[in-house]
């Protein structure tokens, strides 16, 4: 069914680019803003841009989970590994820095730090190990919440608890609205996050901002369309809401997620890397799942962290406001190998993203 | 990190189902999100299925792009009668 192929047909790519030159105003900038990683792969490695008119922008908004948690959460990961706790984690949290360390500096300090494909891997070894303390470091968005609350509503072993640091898209998208000097006129809407939350989380950029919103899945047509499906709004000058992923994302979402969602977690102001406080923008443990949660159970918060090191533009890159070729430490100081900012580590990151780019150029 | 893989899946038991990613990777993934059978396709997103993918959905969204593209060679080339 898949026939990927199809979906990277060049012929078709090429017929998608015609339209798009031509239904692109001749002279206004345009600037498209997409907040998912797996966007910014796609449109990096397959060249996208350099398909585009020179007025048509694409830029990349805070669309990766691990380079939008904050230090201080790092460094709650590090306090906990440190007290010797096992902590789990996904593969690309390891070297994102904390204030001073990162959770694989703390594994090189003998902390017992492991990797984790999922959380039900986490439930799995500290089944295994009962003797000791475990915790699954919670990051990710609408796509990967559901996966914790499905754990912890299937009670998981009492030697496991849980450092949320869940994100959710919509408001990290609505503060990017409100700042000033970036001016965004349409939006590529996450297509996986999409699959959770459904179309319906982002009416409210078409209706109260007037930002034409299009849901787009991942293969180089599905953007290019979208792309088109934005322009076209504004040629027509009507925001709409559109979906360009319907084989993936339905107008509700999956709503058994959302359901799960809602029993475990409630939503709170969270901190994002460099952008800040934002209003119900993260998922904490509803106070009855309260013993799980690794904050109380071990007394450790984090309120403040240093989230960028001196130099460090990772905030504009995460918010579209420079490309990482802009930022002075890019592939100088900061490199995948010796990653200085959040955005270089995550393969989800842009500046890793741009930094593979980069070589291939060289 | 919001990653997801289509997959097809080639046995369901409970909560758990074997997916096949192609290229003879199969793995169990956890399927409680979702209500699926065998030879559905899904999206699976850090060892669970996040969503059932439509196959009619995709064929159409082939289809769509197809009809807009023509139509709008159509018209170019009535444009140039």
């Amino acid at each position: 069914m898949f026939e990927p192929l199809k979906f990277r047909d060049p012929t078709l790519a090429k017929r998608i680019v015609e339209k798009i030159h031509e239904v692109a105003p001749k002279r206004d900038t345009v600037k498209i803003c997409h907040v998912c990683g797996t966007h910014e792969w796609t449109i990096t490695h397959y060249g996208l841009r350099s398909l585009l008119p020179q007025n048509v922008e694409v830029i990349a908004g805070p669309g990766c989970p691990v380079c939008v948690t904050p230090a201080s959460e790092i460094d709650e990961a590090v306090q906990l590994a440190l007290k010797g706790v096992v902590v789990t984690c996904f593969g690309d949290v390891l070297r994102v820095p904390g204030s001073e360390k990162s959770l694989l500096d703390a594994k090189a300090e003998g902390a017992d730090v492991r990797v984790v494909y999922s959380a039900l891997d986490a439930v799995k070894m500290a089944e295994k190990e009962p003797n000791k303390e475990f915790a699954f470091f919670a990051i990710g968005f609408e796509t990967t919440a559901p996966s914790t609350a499905i754990e912890i509503l299937r009670k998981p072993p009492k030697n496991l608890s849980f450092l949320v640091s869940h994100r959710l898209i919509p408001p990290a998208m609505e503060l990017l609205l409100g700042i000033g000097d970036i001016h965004i006129d349409g939006f590529i809407a996450p297509g996986h996050v999409s699959t959770i939350i459904g179309l319906k989380a982002y009416e409210i950029f078409p209706k109260a901002y007037n930002i034409p919103t299009v849901v787009a899945g991942f293969e180089p047509l599905d953007v290019l369309f979208a792309i088109y499906m934005i322009l076209k709004q504004i040629n027509d000058r009507k925001a709409r809401l559109e979906n360009e992923y319907t084989r993936a994302v339905t107008y509700e979402g999956n709503v058994k997620a959302q359901h799960m969602m809602r029993e475990v977690f409630e939503v709170v102001s969270g901190n994002w890397r460099g952008l800040g406080k934002l209003p119900n923008s993260a998922l904490k443990l509803h106070s009855e799942y309260a013993n799980y949660d690794a904050r109380e159970r071990f007394n450790i918060k984090v309120e403040h962290g240093k989230d960028l090191l001196p130099g460090c533009q990772c905030h504009l890159v995460l918010t579209g406001k420079i490309k990482p070729s802009e930022c002075p430490l890019f592939m100088r100081a900061c490199t995948p190998q010796h990653p200085k900012g959040a955005c270089m580590v995550s393969m989800e990151g842009t500046c890793r993203i741009w930094a593979h780019v980069a070589r291939k150029v060289d | 990190m919001c990653l997801a893989i289509p997959a097809k899946v080639v046995s369901v038991q409970g909560n758990v189902a074997k997916v096949d990613f192609g290229g003879g990777i199969i793995r169990e993934v956890d399927v409680s999100l979702v209500e699926v059978k065998t030879d559905d396709y899904v999206l699976v997103h850090a060892g669970y299925a996040i969503q059932v993918l439509s196959k009619e959905e995709a064929e159409e969204t082939l289809r769509l792009w197809s009809e807009i593209l023509e139509a709008g060679e159509k018209l170019e080339r009535k444009d140039l009668r």
